[in-house]
């Protein structure tokens, strides 16, 4: 799995260091999305892929989806 | 194109009685015939009721649907007749589109982050000790939401912003009656202004002499003096009334459910589920409106340009085809995402605090009462009107054994 960001859709609701703190976290300042591990371990995999899912602004999107997952 | 859509002809305006934590009937009913609805709104406007979680979902993260204040000129459950509605004050980004609304957003993302609002939760767990102290000391019964609800967020938001402490009392009042939605037209208007005029004045201050705040801070951006109003008056309502609401509604709904806070006291790591299921299963903002910039297609139906849209909150988070079982209040819940603070660019800024308020306070206030029950039957326990815009109870009379 693959994870890119997009800082300039990001509306810092912080949907994502909520869900997958392992993966995302937001910038001090000016609460845009950090991605921490752009290909993240599997057993943060989850959290992440629920990340994505639960952004409010589509800032988050996975790449090279493993098989089988939804 | 779809079958002919089914037709809501009123929209309800109030709950069930025995329902205080259910949507009103009418609108499950809607939501069984299928997720989008006919809505024709008073004075004959022709709009829609969205009341599925996936269409709702959907139509919260679509740029073709505004919230452009001036674009909202048909009120649900009113005729005001053909009224123009001017835009949104500066600074009030919720009824704002983009590029309007990131100019104010953007300053504020920053103040609002996870990781900034879970260092506030010792001051949280202060303020609910303290009043959790006063509560004991006074001893049974008590008003739930003067003694406990109210003031824990309002405390907070303050803070956060700057308002000072005396100023606290007088402004919380105000912003109770343009949020009780039982206040006349002209009470709404004079509590509107006051509270304009005590935030110009209260943003003069910050910027002549800043302080340690949210509200200082902005003031060392290019936002002018009338906008800064118009986002403390956005950040203030919004911190007082939401969380308040869920405070006490929520304690109402756990009291309703004994087991499910004897379970949240067996295993405190229950905490952050047990907040996300009494979201969902409350979802207090329950319904916002949108109108469509354009001819769109959503569920099988035209939404033509122009028309209304009222996005039912409450009922997506009580979705079948979205959670098992979703008329039961369950702690332990994985829901997986709601929609209680919203979707798309306009999702609730201020959810993180709002999250640390209550991981905090309902636990604390199981803890420190494990004996706490309602001091009047249920059915006595008075709610808003479904015209406020935020759902709670008026007062929760508790007691417990001293």
């Amino acid at each position: 799995m693959r994870i890119a960001v997009d800082a300039e859709r990001c509306i810092g609701a912080g949907m994502c260091a909520l869900t997958a703190p392992e993966v995302f976290d937001q910038d001090a300042d000016d609460g845009h999305v950090l991605l921490l591990r752009a290909e993240p371990p599997t057993a943060a995999r989850a959290a992440a892929r629920m990340a994505a899912g639960v952004c409010p602004s589509g800032a988050i999107t996975l790449s090279e989806p493993e098989p089988g997952s939804s | 194109m779809g079958e002919s859509p089914h037709a809501v002809a009123t929209l309800p305006t109030a709950r069930q009685p025995g329902c205080p934590f259910d949507p009103p009937a009418e609108l499950t009913d809607a939501r069984r015939h299928g997720p989008i609805s006919r809505y024709t709104f008073p004075g004959g406007k022709p709009g829609w009721l969205i009341t599925g979680f996936d269409l709702v979902r959907s139509v919260l993260a679509d740029p073709r649907f505004s919230s452009r204040k001036e674009l909202m000129r048909h009120h649900p459950t009113i005729d005001y007749g053909d009224i123009e509605v001017p835009p949104a004050p500066p600074g009030e980004f919720l009824l704002m589109d983009e590029p309007l609304h990131s100019r104010y957003r953007k300053p504020l993302m920053g103040k609002f982050t996870v990781r900034r609002m879970r260092l506030l939760t010792e001051r949280v767990e202060q303020i609910t000790a303290g009043h959790l102290d006063a509560m004991e000391k006074a001893g049974p019964p008590a008003d739930l939401v003067t003694a406990f609800a109210k003031p824990i967020p309002a405390i907070m938001i303050c803070e956060l912003l700057g308002v000072p402490y005396e100023d606290r009392g007088s402004f919380q009042e105000q912003v109770e009656m343009f949020m009780n939605g039982e206040t006349s037209d002209e009470d709404l208007i004079a509590a509107y202004t006051a509270t304009q005029d005590y935030l110009a004045e209260l943003v003069a201050a910050k910027r002549a002499n800043p302080t340690d705040d949210v509200l200082s801070d902005l003031t060392d951006t290019d936002l002018t003096d009338e906008e800064l109003k118009g986002i403390a008056l956005i950040l203030l309502a919004a911190g007082l009334d939401t969380t308040a609401n869920m405070l006490a509604l929520g304690t109402f709904a756990l009291l309703r459910n004994p087991e499910q806070p004897a379970a949240l006291r067996a295993d405190p790591a229950l905490a952050d589920a047990a907040v996300e299921e009494l979201l969902r299963y409350l979802s207090v903002a329950k319904t916002f409106m949108r109108t469509a910039l354009e001819d769109a297609e959503v569920g099988g139906q035209i939404i033509e340009a122009g028309s209304p849209v009222i996005l039912s909150f409450n009922t997506a988070n009580r979705d079948p085809e979205r959670f098992a079982d979703p008329h039961v209040l369950d702690l332990r819940r994985q829901n997986g995402g709601h929609l209680a603070f919203g979707h798309g660019v306009h999702q609730c800024l201020g959810q993180q605090l709002a999250r640390v308020e209550m991981r905090v306070a309902f636990p604390a206030l199981f803890g420190r009462f494990p004996t706490l029950r309602l001091a009047v039957p249920p059915e006595a326990v008075a709610l808003r009107p479904e015209t406020a815009d935020v759902h709670g109870v008026k007062s929760l009379p508790v007691t417990w054994d001293a």
